[in-house]
């Protein structure tokens, strides 16, 4: 993958007023999720009532950026033909440390992928705006992982 | 054994085809619903319940009434079942209940599709369209292979290991001449040597799109003693749905047939051994290597063993799909899961032909949507 991910033409989000918070900061290379104020659970995607116990007491907040990848798949036939410039890519289901888990283009790094590996937030520009990407954690030579 | 809850008496299905030329949804859906109904030995108006996909092309909305119109039905029980590719099976159990409730007699569910060459892109507005699809996550390919790589990482599963499947298919499929991959066999290397779509799931580990229909008609017990056919009797079912995005299921490597399997085994009085035939839902080769580990059949992530084990044909000890599974018979969109179903009912009734397996008592029939979303099971036997 060598193109400009941000001239691709590919589909935009489907904001609402519910989400659009979400879409708001993501233009920021923010990433804000939504958490319960009467159970305490973080909640992705964005909902108008929190799917543990239906309060309707939830509150945006700035998600640390920190994430685990629970699996990945590098795409070589893209279900949308706008994707079709950036083939092969990747797309992975990130768990992030607030606990809800999410899908994103996972930027390549200098390391093969791994399911277990730890990302970090990477706002990247895709089609005309910016996304909550994420990439992996690169450790230097004194670091490793837990 | 428990009593029957109702049986399957009358089957109908369309050869499968790459593409339909200006044929209707709704044409199809008569074709089949006539051939299932025939089958039956029932008059059309007969038919008082009437159980049906959403997916009817042109019509979105009031699609019971449009077909019932149709058809020349006046159902005094009418439904859109909207489970993927459960849908096929969920009729089933549906039709059965609203029987047993006392809402009609006998229930046609149908399901069909055209397939035309330019088929319009349709404007979604749900919480995938607006968090996945921007990522560059669309279609189901991408889901299944994000569920096959967490069963790699999670148990060491191989690539071969789900291979094994797709080419299992393939042979049972060179059995059924209706099957579009019928004189195209592929082995474990063709399966691997398949182009990558999106690792790690090739090719011919993804069914084929294909224009068909399939129908059955359910009807009571004692009702079915008076008809032509060997009844197949429903004797257990189960469902749940937990999901519809893959980033939001609650588990990757295991799914909600675990528990809608166990209520049909339940209900049954029977286990997963004891099945003479095992027809599961094969959208994608990860989808039954899931079932096989969530029937109990083995241990989770022991389904390569169990594989390497067991001859899937319709000679071995456990008969895997013998239509071919949706991998070799072709995917007619919604009614690729009632595929499985009409495959059941010819093997129980002794109607399989070269394909006939020999001890033809039970068999489990499975149904998923979405991304191992929406599960149905069933138990079916032999009358
Ligand atoms: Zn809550």
């Amino acid at each position: 993958m060598s193109i400009d991910l941000n001239t691709l033409k590919t589909p935009g989000p489907t904001i609402t007023a519910l989400t659009k918070p979400f879409w708001d900061a993501a233009a920021e290379g923010r990433l804000t999720i939504q958490r319960c104020k009467d159970c305490s659970t973080a909640v992705f995607y964005p909902r108008p009532i929190c799917p543990y116990c239906w309060s309707k007491r939830l509150a945006w907040h700035d998600a640390s950026g920190k994430g685990r990848l629970k699996s990945f798949s590098e795409v070589h036939k893209p279900g949308n033909p706008g994707w079709l410039p950036a083939a092969p890519y990747v797309v992975g289901l990130v768990e992030l440390a607030e606990g809800p888990t999410m899908l994103s283009f996972i930027l390549p790094g200098t390391r093969s992928l791994q399911v277990g590996a730890m990302l970090r937030l990477a706002p990247t520009a895709i089609g005309g705006r910016v996304l909550p990407a994420f990439k992996q954690v690169e450790f230097g030579p004194e670091e490793k992982p837990k | 054994m428990s009593r029957s809850k109702g049986a399957i008496v009358g089957i109908g299905e369309l050869k499968p085809q790459r593409l339909t030329s200006g044929v209707t949804t709704l044409e199809m859906i008569a074709e089949v619903s006539r051939l299932a109904v025939r089958d039956a030995g029932l008059e059309p108006a007969a038919i008082d319940g009437l159980l049906v996909g959403p997916q009817v092309g042109e019509t979105p909305q009031h699609v019971p009434a449009t077909i019932a119109e149709y058809l020349g039905l006046a159902p005094t029980m009418a439904d859109v079942v909207d489970l993927g590719g459960a849908s096929g099976a969920g009729m089933v159990w549906r039709a059965a209940a609203a029987i047993e409730a006392g809402m009609c007699e006998a229930v046609l569910c149908v399901l069909a599709n055209n397939r035309e060459e330019a088929a319009p892109r349709s404007p979604n507005r749900n919480p995938i369209r607006e968090f996945d699809v921007p990522f560059g996550a669309s279609g189901a390919n991408i889901s299944y292979a994000l569920l096959m790589q967490a069963h790699m990482a999670e148990y060491g599963s191989t690539a071969r290991d789900f291979a094994m499947i797709a080419a299992a298919a393939r042979a049972n499929a060179q059995l059924n001449p209706d099957a579009i991959f019928c004189g195209k066999p592929a082995d474990v290397e063709a399966v691997l040597a398949s182009p990558m779509i999106a690792s790690p799931l090739h090719l011919l580990e993804i069914v084929m799109p294909v224009a068909g229909g399939e129908a059955v008609v359910v009807t009571s017990a004692e009702r079915a003693r008076s008809l032509p056919k060997a009844p197949v009797h429903l004797l257990g079912a189960g469902e749940k749905v937990t999901h519809r995005a893959v980033s939001q299921a609650p588990h990757l490597t295991s799914g909600p047939l675990k528990s809608a399997m166990a209520r049909a085994f339940a209900q049954s009085g029977t286990q997963a051994g004891e099945m003479d035939l095992l027809s599961l839902y094969d959208c994608y080769t990860i989808m039954v290597a899931t079932t096989i580990e969530d029937a109990g059949l083995c241990a989770p992530g022991q389904f390569g063993a169990w594989l390497n084990d067991h001859d899937l044909s319709h000679k071995g000890a456990k008969p895997l799909n013998t239509h071919g599974g949706q991998l070799g018979f072709g995917q007619p969109d919604l009614a690729g899961g009632m595929t499985h179903v009409v495959d059941a009912v010819r093997q129980l009734r002794g109607d399989a032909g070269e394909r006939q397996i020999g001890k033809a008592g039970l068999a489990l029939v499975t149904g998923n949507g979405a991304t191992m979303s929406e599960a149905t099971a069933l138990v079916l036997g032999a009358a």
